[in-house]
């Protein structure tokens, strides 16, 4: 069952300029070009997605594609120009103030690109500040903040102030502070963009094993390939406010839906994304007996093996040694050395 | 707003006041008006006399229908009841301070608090605000008050600030966020703040008087109506600034609105809202100092006394009082606005983290116990006073008698030769020649509806009856600005040549800027003594502060890389100043010109108490006679000067910034 699920989402600024815009999205009169010629900017264009429990949803594009401002319309932060928002079985857009402000409190988390730290407060009244605004008492606060604190890594820096922090360390303020309550869903707005590359891997296995714990239904946005490569269930590619292409890290890689999509993984090194389980072919009647593939493998890491073992199939298994079906070697060979002798 | 990389003047034509008669814009129809009034001016001799003074059927009674509003609203609506019952709630606080102050007799009846207790109250606070300088300032301040025997009057001023300060901010706190929270709110109030602080301080005083009376609780509104407007203006600015992202962080952690408010945006525009608690505490005390003339003691009121009995050493010693107040309440505020929360490390003991406190009330203790045993650390009483006027009186002698025969002789010079020429000139002018000259004026900087506005500010001033006045006042506000730029400017180039030379100028113009405005009566009548020229004097040393203060920071400005091209074409300094520099400072400088005329409107109406002619003397007699709407009339007379140059000063950055890219 998805836990978020938007239909036909659309967020457009300088609506004023428009008349009646919601009728004339919902009946499909206006579109991407006529309303740019009106003088709005459609931020977000008829987005439809379904985010399931537990699942890591990446998003990417460039600067100014909207990827904020999604986020900020699946939080109602924003609202809708028009389309639906269905968090949890909840209608965003029919929820009042009062259900809006329970569902903040109790299931949704957020870190925000530029931290947005409250100035005046420590580290330490930061984090425990959506505690306060749920009216915990002080003592309870407390030890929750500093459980959090320790969890990012900032023991011993409760008292600080933001100003008297490192921008990395402000951003896992952030981070503690969007955790304080135990969201069940997380919003994370490039996160770790200020964090320096051993941090960053660190909150980054921090992050898979607190999913694989607690299994919170994440949306993520970066702008590293890298990260979503590691992190990410599913990548979604937004370009303009739309959303190109929604799909596996290895399909994006090797089936772009678009010429866009194609050219944004251009340079990633395909094999250390495809797997052994997305290339493998339905078993035939002759594959030679000898070592299996696990499917879980990436192409990369069985370079070695698809030079020294000639054989021209293998058998994929998944972890409970079940096989799942076959690997032609020169597809593999394919990916890791590019086709038609293209660059790897 | 910044300045444009590119060279608009060098090589080029500098900007010149050509544009008046430059005939290159399409409406002619401004520069039409102007030569109108031109030719009205020259043609006065055979003009109708309903073109040389507005006929008086035309002058509206505009006195007698506020006189009836106000009656309407005072007894009719009941709404006197309303203030009355405020002026009380005003009136038991201003009862409390005083008793803890000097102790007046009043509940809870306690003992004044030993002058020492306040020197080291304020010593600590000056400490943990801003270091050894900030404490020797608050200390060393009420020290001087305490040992020249001051200590009375000050405290009888403080008890009205304390009083007034809160209440202030507190207002000005909620309007703020009123203004914030609706447009509404804020297209009603933004106009009336214009008008409100351009009325000059006795506007406020007569409605007050009306309403509440006179005496220190008359003192004190009129006070905190005088200081709330910056409150507004300041918290309606930091609101805004928040950082939107910083609200969505916690609405993302379920505030409700309140909370938000409360806990969010407030705190997070702390500067703003500190600095504007800076400004009430400055207009506060300006306000105070002046409330003498309702009836207020205090410093003002001892000060007003000395001054008119010309007892120039007595009011020396008072002047200096009311200056080391009014620059130790600056900073001390200043430094809490710009005080910026740091940590403590860890481990840190109680007692060090709270050291201040801990010898705050150690020295409390310490002071309340020796007060007890040594009177003199309680209360220096009349004959332990020292008492610097001798020396001072006799310094001044001194000094008069060199100077005398110089200020004898610019006195007699400035009136028969300047003063009375130049101020029947313009009692000269008719008045169709001066409102078809300004609506000319404002139609050429910004199209008809500038000249409209021109118009309305100006022919209202002549429906009013008190043309003759305005011209008066305009006559001495005008020549005075003059003198000011003429001095100011060249004072602000000279300063701003160096770097080390400008930081100390502006500092010391930022110094001159918190003193209550009464304070620059002193040395104009010890040299002058009361007349028309003391009084222009006066406005001149009040208005050279800005003119120079806008000229430096105009000309510091000035993007470095453009001097350098400058010096790359080689240009002497001259011609770098007068090509480079002084265009790219003008707007800067126009601002400054602009609060100029605003300080020198100010500082006339207040000079009127030396003896001038113009609309302030009026204002007092309305005053003294508590006639509400004359005093109103008056005082939206002296609004209208200041909003009609602001407005025309307004227009000009905008055309100026339109066709020279700069801005100020
Ligand atoms: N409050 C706003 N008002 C008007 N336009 C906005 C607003 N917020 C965003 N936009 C516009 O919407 C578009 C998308 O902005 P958004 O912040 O979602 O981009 P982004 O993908 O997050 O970019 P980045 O990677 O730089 O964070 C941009 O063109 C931006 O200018
Ligand atoms: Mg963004």
């Amino acid at each position: 069952m998805s836990v978020i699920s938007c239909r036909n989402l659309w967020k457009v600024f300088g609506e004023s300029a428009h008349t009646d815009l919601s009728r004339a999205l919902q009946s499909g009169e206006a579109d991407y070009a006529s309303l740019v010629e009106q003088g709005c900017l459609p931020a977000v264009c008829d987005v439809s997605l379904d985010i399931a429990r537990a699942e890591m949803l990446v998003i990417m594009g460039l600067s100014g594609s909207g990827k904020s401002t999604l986020l900020r319309c699946l939080s109602r932060l924003l609202d809708a120009s028009s389309g639906d928002v269905v968090v949890d079985g909840q209608n965003l857009g029919e929820l009042d103030k009062k259900g809006l402000i329970d569902l903040r409190r109790n299931k949704m988390g957020m870190v925000f690109q530029n931290f947005a730290l409250l100035p005046n407060r420590t580290v330490l009244e930061n984090v425990s500040f959506p505690l306060q605004m749920r009216g915990q008492d002080r003592h309870t606060r407390r030890a929750r903040a500093l459980e959090v604190i320790e969890l990012v890594g900032l023991a011993g820096r409760e008292d600080y102030f933001p100003r008297e922090l490192s921008g990395g360390q402000q951003q896992r303020v952030g981070i503690a502070r969007s955790l304080a309550i135990e969201p069940d869903i997380w919003f994370l707005d490039e996160p770790f963009s200020a964090l320096d590359p051993l941090i960053r891997r660190d909150m980054q296995d921090e992050f898979l094993r607190l999913q694989e714990m607690l299994g919170k239904t994440i949306v993520f946005i970066t702008h590293d390939f890298d990260e979503a490569l590691r992190l990410a269930d599913r990548i979604a590619i937004m370009k303009d406010g739309a959303v190109e292409q929604i799909d596996t890290p290895d399909r994006i890689v090797l089936q772009p839906a678009t010429e866009y999509v194609a050219r944004f993984t251009e340079h990633v090194e395909r094999a250390r994304v495809v797997h052994a389980g997305t290339l493998a072919e339905p078993m035939a009647a002759s594959v030679a007996q000898g070592d299996t593939v696990l499917e879980t493998a990436t192409i990369h890491s069985l370079a070695r093996r698809l030079v020294n073992d000639t054989r021209e199939h293998y058998v994929v298994v998944d972890e409970a040694g079940k096989a799942v079906g076959q690997l032609a070697r020169s597809a593999a060979l394919d990916v890791l050395l590019g086709s038609e002798g293209g660059a790897a | 707003m910044s300045a444009s990389p590119a060279l608009p003047a060098v090589g080029g034509q500098p900007a010149k006041a050509s544009w008046i008669l430059a005939p290159s814009s399409a409406n002619t129809v401004g520069l039409g008006l102007i030569l109108l009034a031109g030719a009205l001016v020259l043609l006065k001799p055979w003009l109708p006399d309903a073109l040389v003074r507005l006929p008086s059927l035309f002058v509206l009674p505009f006195a007698d229908a506020l006189n009836w509003l106000f009656e309407f609203v005072k007894d009719d609506l009941g709404f006197v009841h309303v203030t009355r019952a405020f002026a009380g709630a005003v009136e038991w606080l201003l009862d409390v301070t005083g008793n803890l102050l000097y102790g007046k007799n009043r509940w809870p009846r306690l003992e004044p608090i030993p002058w020492t207790v306040v020197a080291a109250t304020a010593g600590c606070l000056g400490y943990w605000l801003g270091g050894w300088r900030l404490a020797l300032l608050g200390t060393g301040t009420f020290i001087w008050v305490a040992v020249l025997g001051q200590w009375q009057w000050t405290m009888e001023t403080l008890s009205v600030l304390i009083v007034a300060v809160p209440l202030a901010v507190l207002l000005g706190l909620c309007l703020g966020v009123l203004a914030w929270k609706s447009q509404r709110a804020e297209r009603i109030l933004n106009p009336i703040l214009n008008i409100a602080q351009s009325l000059p301080h006795f506007a406020y005083m007569i409605p007050v008087v009306i309403f509440v009376g006179v005496g220190p609780k008359a003192g004190a509104i009129v006070t905190i109506i005088f200081a709330v407007p910056p409150m507004i203006r300041m918290t309606l600015l930091g609101l805004r600034k928040v950082a939107p992202e910083v609200v969505e962080s916690g609405e993302m952690c379920g505030s409700t609105r309140w909370q938000l408010l409360r806990h969010v945006r407030i705190p997070t525009a702390r500067t703003e809202i500190l600095i504007g608690v800076n400004q009430v505490i400055m207009q506060s005390l300006a306000m105070v100092v002046l409330a003498s003339f309702i009836g207020m003691p205090g410093l003002g009121q001892k000060l007003l006394q000395l001054l008119q009995s010309l007892k120039i050493g007595r009011s020396i010693e008072l002047g200096i009082t009311i200056v080391l107040l009014a620059v130790m309440l600056d900073r001390l505020s200043r430094a809490w606005a710009m005080r910026q929360p740091v940590h403590f490390d860890k481990g840190v003991p109680w007692l060090q983290r709270h050291k201040v406190l801990v010898a705050w009330v150690v020295l409390c203790v310490g002071f309340y116990l020796l007060a007890q045993v040594f009177p003199l650390a309680a209360e220096v009483g009349r004959r332990q006073a020292l008492t610097l006027s001798k020396e001072f009186d006799a310094v001044v002698d001194v000094f008069l008698t060199f100077v005398d025969p110089v200020t004898l002789s610019i006195r007699a010079f400035l009136i028969t030769s300047v003063l009375i020429p130049l101020r029947d000139a313009y009692l000269w002018l008719p008045f169709s020649a001066v409102v078809i000259f300004f609506a000319g004026l404002g139609w050429r900087l910004g199209g008809w509806r500038s000249a409209l506005i021109c118009f309305a500010f100006v022919g209202l001033i002549s429906m009013s009856g008190w043309w003759d006045r305005a011209m008066i006042t305009a006559y001495m506000v005008s020549f005075a600005v003059f003198l000011s730029a003429l001095i100011g400017l060249p004072l602000g180039i000279w300063a701003a040549s160096k770097e080390s030379r400008a930081r100390r100028a502006l500092l010391a113009c930022d110094t001159m800027q918190t003193f209550p405005s009464f304070i620059y009566l002193i040395p104009v009548i010890m040299l002058f003594g009361v007349n028309d020229v003391a009084a222009i004097a006066a406005v001149i040393v009040f208005g050279v502060v800005p003119m120079t203060r806008y000229t430096i920071e105009g000309l510091r400005g000035v993007p470095t890389s453009l001097l350098e091209a400058a010096d790359m074409s080689g240009a002497n300094r001259w011609q770098k100043l007068t090509r480079v520099s002084l265009p790219m400072a003008v707007p800067t400088i126009m601002v400054g010109l602009n609060q100029t005329v605003m300080f020198s409107l100010f500082m006339v109406i207040i000079a009127a108490f030396i003896g001038t002619q113009d609309l302030g003397q009026e204002m007092q007699r309305a005053l003294s006679s508590t006639d509400v709407g004359k005093g109103l009339v008056l005082g939206l007379c002296v609004a209208f000067m200041g909003l009609l140059v602001d407005h025309l000063i307004t227009q000009w950055g905008a055309r100026h910034a339109r066709t020279a890219g700069v801005s100020a």
